[in-house]
């Protein structure tokens, strides 16, 4: 964890030095002097770093840490974008991490950005690591209705193909208290025995987070969530003598800054 | 008849003054103006005359400052107060206004409503390089108009800290306007927080300050009202945009802390006055962000000028002030207080203040009007508008919606009623429109096609409008149920005309344009970074500036040095603004006469709004 945050701001940090640079000034006055001020600096860089999911996870006797973040710094239209997503199996610390992306983001549609960069996939623990790298482009924006969506196409270094479709959506049940709804699903183009993907759909995932905002920044929440893995995937689990199936309690906070 | 007041008593005022400077008056949240601490008149910042000429020297300071009970260390200050002091000028003279920056920072300051040369205008970047730190900078000009007006800072974000103060310029002959008594109204929205956390906080989080969305049970409401079919239609409308009916001011009462000439509710400033008088009351919404709704609970107000221009006498009961507008109302007290109330249009907070026969008393504060929604009404007679509307007198609800869903990406539709009818679903409108209309003119761009270019503007606008439509007789969101007379454009009528009669020889289109979700803000779907030239007019043409609001806000668009004037449809009375106030999916069209050679910053008065881009230069050429 202390790792993927120290990585996170030497990203950030590297990408404030590419990315600041002067406002173009074509619009100014044919009156105006080349060593003015420009009147309005409308060409700032910002950023963000945003947990989305950071919890607990329950489902009987197993126990998991969970994290999904991202990370953005840049202008409008223009930014470099890093999401992470991972858990930790608390009981034999052995967890992986599921996609450190960094990605390339542009604004080419109103609600929509074009994202595209590589990723990285690795587990940890005691168990021998392994890891793998994917090229990705995808998409990420507002879907009509307001649901959020993420979603990616992914070729691993081994030439492995999947797709990958993340959805959420708030209810406000009041002005600080929000239920999220959340769905996601992963496709694969081939079996990749490995890292026990099978070809096909291989997973549905579920869940309904209810939070309170304290503030726009700090929202505690518990909720339920389910996973349900399918076809290809699904046999391959049972193999392996792994679950096919789990719900879970989690409790966790959504965070940013 | 006024003049008497002006005048007498000079010496004690000094008195007065002098000790507020020394900061012995005790009771006030801050140091507030002489204006501001409601004497029994309007005193101005020490000033003198000599040749002819109006001598000011104003020193931007910071200066901490008790606001509301809290003290703030970031309130930017004039000669030690906030708002600054009053700067009042006379017609025909020269102004000449010294202004010392103490700031480690550059500033300026901008004369806003003002016809001066270009030079003297005040925005860095655009009229001169600004003020360094440390730096005197003479502002010299002649004072060709009279009026309410203001002045504040053009420089970053520095306006959002108490950067702004009242203008006041006599007329060098008599009006013949009647009153006793006057005061000066500044309306202003503070924030403890810095204004970058503010402006930060709007872009990287859509909605920071709202909190006032629709939830859950709004819709459970909407059934309960409308009906299933209806409500789901609704929600999807929205929902397919990705707008939302509840962003009516970006930055809301759960930031700011609203004040009348400096004072937060508590403090209640108060305008004394002798039972019988008539009080002309000066409002200048000096806001970064926010509109107000202002009215005096139990008195007719009747409004004598707008922008500083005088216009025929209109009485009414409550007015919207856009940021950046100034009205001039005469009110006749009835009772020993009356209540001044100023509530921000998403009705999230307000201000009041207090006239009255002496210090210490209070009328009561009315409670705030209910929450709204744009569209809200409109969904409601949606129907019955479409079938007033057309040939398909038939057309359900249901079909109403999905031309709602079309809003968000047709240009060159051929459906240009339907697109009528969702401007109007959109934001209110349709049954407003009156008898009034019967006596006027047309609106000269009234129905007309609309091109927004091939992309619809690209990604800096959320939206555009298929078919907008001229609203000035419509006072706006929030007013759809109202029973009481509220102030709109329509009914403002200047009292001689201007001295350009010529019609317009060319016309320049500009398109309001914005996504809430990056906080984008724009001319024409292009921030100011991004377009390759200024704005042309050509000296001495005429031309009609014609603004297309294709964004889900409410814009105060102002124009520096050159007079706007409004095509309300009063013809050769029409007013003239320096602001003019575009509703959403509205269309205004103003007549122009390029008299003043240089450049001039043309900007959305939101603040946030022009430092994300909402900003251009007119270069007269």
């Amino acid at each position: 964890m202390n790792i993927m945050m120290n990585r996170i701001k030497w990203v950030v940090g590297a990408s404030a030095l590419t990315l600041a640079s002067g406002a173009g000034a074509a619009g100014t006055g044919v009156q105006a002097e080349p060593d003015w001020t420009l009147p309005i600096h409308d060409n700032q860089v910002f950023g963000q770093v945003l947990f989305d999911r950071m919890e607990y996870q329950r489902d009987g006797d197993n126990e998991l840490a969970l994290w999904d973040a991202q990370a953005w710094i840049g202008k409008d239209r223009n930014r470099l974008w890093v999401e992470t997503e991972g858990e930790t199996d608390l009981s034999s610390d052995s967890g992986d991490i599921e996609n450190f992306d960094v990605q390339y983001s542009y604004r080419f549609d109103r609600f929509w950005d074009i994202q595209t960069g590589l990723g990285a996939q690795t587990t940890f623990g005691p168990s021998p690591n392994k890891e793998r790298y994917s090229a990705i482009v995808g998409l990420q924006g507002l879907a009509p209705y307001w649901f959020e969506v993420d979603t990616n196409l992914r070729v691993t270094d081994d030439g492995d193909v999947s797709y990958d479709l993340e959805a959420e959506y708030d209810w406000l049940l009041t002005q600080r208290l929000i239920l999220q709804g959340r769905g996601e699903t992963l496709v694969a183009f081939s079996d990749v025995e490995e890292w026990g993907v099978g070809s096909g759909i291989n997973n549905v995932g579920l869940g309904l987070r209810l939070r309170y905002h304290f503030s726009r920044e700090f929202a505690p929440y518990v909720g339920v969530s389910y996973t349900r893995f399918l076809g290809n995937t699904e046999d391959l689990r049972e193999r392996e003598g792994e679950d096919v199936e789990s719900s879970s309690f989690v409790a966790g906070v959504r965070w940013w800054f | 008849m006024s003049d008497r007041h002006f005048y007498a008593g000079m010496s004690r005022r000094r008195l007065i003054q002098g000790a507020a400077t020394m900061g012995l008056l005790a009771g006030f949240d801050s140091l507030l103006p002489a204006y501001a601490r409601g004497q029994l008149d309007n005193t101005n910042a020490f000033h003198t005359v000599r040749n002819g000429a109006d001598i000011y020297d104003l020193t931007v300071a910071r200066t901490p400052l008790k606001i509301g009970g809290t003290v703030s260390e970031q309130p930017i200050t004039i000669n030690g107060t906030l708002p600054a002091p009053l700067v009042r000028l006379k017609q025909g003279r020269e102004a000449i206004l010294r202004v010392t920056n103490t700031l480690p920072e550059a500033t300026s300051i901008h004369w806003h409503g003002l016809i001066l040369p270009y030079q003297m205008d005040g925005v860095p970047g655009v009229s001169f390089p600004g003020i360094m730190p440390g730096e005197t900078f003479e502002y010299r000009f002649p004072v060709e108009q009279h009026g309410t007006y203001w002045y504040h800072s053009h420089s970053g974000l520095q306006e959002q800290l108490g950067h702004y103060g009242p203008i006041i310029i006599d007329p060098a002959e008599p009006e013949s306007v009647a009153y006793d008594r006057e005061y000066v109204v500044v309306l202003s929205d503070w924030t403890f927080d810095s204004p970058e956390d503010v402006f930060r906080n709007l872009k990287v989080a859509e909605g920071y300050y709202n909190y006032n969305q629709r939830t859950v049970s709004d819709f459970f409401k909407d059934v309960e009202t409308m009906g299933w079919d209806a409500a789901w239609s609704k929600a999807g409308m929205w929902g397919r945009m990705r707008m939302s009916p509840r962003d009516i001011l970006d930055v809301t009462a759960s930031e700011y802390t609203y004040l009348m000439n400096g004072s937060p509710s508590a403090s209640n400033w108060t305008g004394l006055f002798r039972p019988g008088e008539k009080i002309r009351l000066r409002f200048i919404n000096a806001s970064a962000m926010t509109y107000f709704d202002v009215r005096v609970p139990g008195l007719p107000m009747t409004v004598i000028s707008a922008d500083g221009q005088p216009v025929q006498p209109v009485e009414t009961d409550e007015f919207r002030i856009g940021v950046a507008e100034t009205y001039d109302v005469i009110v006749q007290p009835t009772d020993t207080a009356h209540t001044v109330f100023a509530q921000s249009q998403d009705r999230s907070g307000y201000v009041r203040g207090t006239l009255a026969t002496r210090k210490g008393m209070e009328a009561p504060v009315p409670p705030m009007y209910p929450r709204t929604e744009r569209g809200m009404a409109a969904m409601g007679m949606g129907a019955m508008s479409m079938g007033a509307m057309g040939k398909d007198g038939d057309m359900n609800m249901d079909s109403g919606m999905d031309m709602g869903g079309k809003m968000e990406m047709m240009s060159g539709s051929n459906d240009k009623a339907h697109g009528q009818m969702m401007m109007n679903g959109a934001d209110s409108g349709m049954s407003k429109m009156n008898s009034d209309k019967a006596t006027m003119n047309e609106v000269p761009t009234a129905g007309r096609p609309i091109s927004h270019g091939p992309d619809n503007h690209g990604p800096g606008a959320a939206m555009v409008a298929s078919s907008p439509q001229s609203r000035l007789d419509d006072p706006g969101v929030g007013f759809e149920t109202a029973n009481h007379r509220v102030l709109t454009y329509s009914q403002l009528q200047s009292i001689e005309g201007w001295p350009d009669k010529r019609p317009a020889e060319r016309e320049v289109e500009l398109h309001l344009t914005g996504n809430m979700e990056r906080y984008m803000w724009s001319f024409d779907g292009k921030k100011f970074s991004e377009v390759d030239g200024p704005v042309k007019f050509y000296h001495g043409e005429r031309l009609r500036l014609i603004l297309v609001n294709d964004s889900m806000m409410d814009h105060p668009i102002h124009l520096h040095g050159m007079w706007m004037e409004l095509e309300t449809g009063a013809g050769e009375y029409r007013p003239r603004k320096h602001t003019i106030s575009v509703k959403p999916g509205e269309r205004v069209s103003a007549l122009i006469t390029a008299d003043a050679p240089g450049d001039w910053a043309f900007h959305c008065h939101l603040l946030y709004h022009m430092d994300a881009g909402m900003f251009r230069v007119v270069s007269v050429v």
